[in-house]
């Protein structure tokens, strides 16, 4: 055998613990980020799709969508960030039914590595592409003349907002991949979930126009408090006089601050149990 | 095949294990032991335990009861101490089908905590090794089968552990594979690695192993040498094929003679066969009354009974006993597999 291997031990003091769970995350993360190089088509859920969604409602359908008050596109791109922030759940959602079925959980959990390094690289590499994503989008959203008005602080924080809605969703995507069998079936889990909650709300129209029953969904759906949070920092906000009305529209930054926090609150802990459960199965 | 060479100890020591998956009783009470540098094989058909036993002894899953030791460690107090020391290639390929085959053994090393440059020399020694420096570069998605596994048990030899576990190592792969997988192992072997594999070919489980335990429905049913349970089973016998078919009737007489015992003939092919119980003076025997009644002898030979005798005779039904869907029926009970 190689003189390159030498017996390493199990760490006794906690410094050297925590130092390999930050390296094994890293080595985790790392091999998501790796899958982007060999193939690119995985980054498509934040940056192929939403390009669409940007031509598609900026050219198309917001040809015949009239916003009191303001210009389409730039009450359209807050809505199609925030989607694809939703939408980035399917990508740790997939990776993880296939580490799950295809035996490579299997190879991690017989490595002397820390269990939890498994799950946060997943989700730090989903951080990392929704990154990617939100950059591309941003260039793209310029491009068809949307601007972020208020300067670089309420910028910065509604780039915030995002990212926090989408480390949310990333943990969602983490507890729903755990249970799943089957790439089919997260792709199907996407369709059925995250279109409508990403369509029922505030991300393409006002909600105003909506019946009243699925106005009252829409309203309270935390992708539309994110939405118009971010319009409102990005000053992309539109005089709607019934939207203050309701308490989350009419504060939407600390409404998407809650909405996240309450995801986070619920869905970290759920996918830190179930994946505890998968990995002693 | 190896002696069990390369200093006592034992590195695989199971008592008792037990495990249950909801109603299903994968395993009920089974004893395993491998002194070091030796190879065990476990022996059953599709839902016999095999895998959730190696799942326990790789410390990915608890027992419901019994102890585990492997390289002297408690498997589930000291588990992590037990991962540094064992490698496990399972039943599936576990690569990552989007790294290259390089990236994967990388990864690997570094999942070890090997430093970053020694896990690279590393992985390039095994690809090295398993014929795939030239494929390391390229995405394992292309890789055939074969290539596939040979990444796997790469991945599993990257922290060199002198403990190896082999879920199934062949199946699936074509017989020119199977044959090169099991010249590995054997190099392996001779390096003084302790294996421990699981197997529903015997003719595997004969090639490779030094002691066998056949496992069906989650118990252990025989333990021993390939020759120990060939032996067990009883029935050495004597195969006779005549030169030419018209001997037969002397033939058969003389046979008589030689052994006390009516043999089987088959009129058509001019077969004959006997039980014997001294073996190679039965043989000898043989040979000298054939002889003397002058029948010309096509093929003569002692046989042994088969591994695939000795399952049958021990579980009560043949090791391929599998229906198409893969599922097993066992004594008219379909059982859920377990894996």
């Amino acid at each position: 055998m190689g003189a390159a291997v030498a017996r390493r031990e199990s760490p006794r003091s906690p410094l050297t613990q925590l130092r390999w769970v930050v390296q094994d995350s890293w080595t985790v993360a790392r091999r998501h980020l790796l899958h982007i190089r060999y193939m690119p088509e995985k980054l498509a859920d934040v940056t192929i799709q939403p390009l669409i969604f940007v031509f598609m409602f900026a050219y198309i359908f917001g040809s015949a969508i009239v916003v009191p008050g303001g210009h389409y596109r730039d009450f359209l791109m807050p809505g199609i960030f925030t989607q694809s922030m939703a939408f980035a759940s399917m990508s740790i959602m997939v990776g993880i039914v296939n580490d799950m079925s295809k035996g490579v959980m299997d190879r991690f959990r017989s490595l002397p590595m820390s269990r939890a390094a498994v799950l946060i690289g997943h989700t730090g590499a989903n951080l990392i592409e929704s990154v990617l994503g939100l950059i591309v989008m941003t260039g793209s959203g310029l491009v068809v003349g949307w601007r972020a008005d208020l300067g670089l602080w309420p910028t910065l924080a509604g780039f915030g907002v995002l990212l926090l809605f989408g480390f949310a969703m990333t943990w969602i995507g983490a507890f729903v991949g755990l249970f799943l069998r089957s790439v089919e079936a997260a792709q199907g889990f996407g369709m059925v979930v995250m279109f409508p909650l990403t369509f029922v709300a505030n991300t393409f129209v006002p909600t105003q126009g909506m019946p009243a029953w699925l106005r009252v969904i829409a309203n309270w759906n935390p992708t539309s408090a994110v939405v118009a949070a971010c319009r409102q920092l990005f000053g992309n906000s539109i005089s709607t006089p019934q939207a203050s009305t309701v308490w989350p529209l009419a504060h939407p930054v600390i409404a998407a601050l809650i909405w996240c926090g309450v995801l986070i609150a619920v869905f970290l802990p759920l996918a830190v149990w179930r994946f505890r459960w998968a990995m002693s199965r | 095949m190896s002696g069990t060479a390369g200093g006592g100890g034992v590195a695989i020591r199971a008592r008792g294990v037990r495990k249950h998956f909801g109603r299903t009783e994968a395993l009920r009470g089974v004893d395993v032991t491998a002194e070091r540098g030796s190879v065990l094989a476990l022996l059953g058909p599709n839902g016999a335990g095999k895998t959730t036993m190696v799942r326990i002894l790789t410390t990915l899953l608890r027992p419901d009861a019994g102890q585990v030791e492997i390289a002297g460690f408690d498997a589930i107090r000291e588990a992590n101490e037990v991962r540094y020391r064992i490698g496990l290639a399972g039943q599936q390929a576990a690569v990552d089908e989007y790294l290259s085959g390089r990236a994967n053994l990388e990864m690997v090393g570094r999942l070890y905590h090997l430093p970053t440059r020694a896990a690279r020399q590393r992985a390039d020694e095994l690809l090295d090794r398993f014929g795939l420096a030239e494929a390391g570069q390229r995405l394992v998605r292309t890789y055939s089968g074969g290539m596939r596994r040979r990444l796997d048990l790469a991945a599993s030899l990257v922290a060199a552990p002198p403990i190896l576990f082999l879920d199934e190592p062949t199946t699936g792969l074509d017989p020119r594979s199977r044959v090169g997988m099991w010249e590995e192992i054997e190099a392996l072997v001779d390096g003084g690695t302790t294996l421990l594999l699981t197997t529903q070919y015997l003719e595997e489980a004969d090639r490779l192993a030094d002691q066998i335990v056949v496992i069906d429905a989650g118990k252990a049913v025989a333990t021993g040498t390939p020759d120990e349970l060939k032996r067990s089973v009883g029935g050495e016998r004597v195969d006779v094929r005549l030169r030419e078919t018209r001997q037969l009737e002397a033939a058969r007489q003389a046979i008589a003679e030689a052994t006390g015992r009516t043999p089987d003939v088959d009129a058509e092919s001019g077969h004959l066969t006997v039980p014997v119980d001294a073996g190679a003076a039965a043989l000898t025997a043989v040979v000298r009354e054939l002889d003397a009644a002058d029948v010309g002898i096509e093929d003569i030979a002692l046989r042994r009974p088969t591994l695939d005798e000795v399952f049958f005779k021990l579980t009560g039904h043949a090791a391929g006993d599998l229906s198409p869907d893969g599922e097993q029926i066992v004594r008219g009970a379909r059982r859920e597999e377990v894996s």
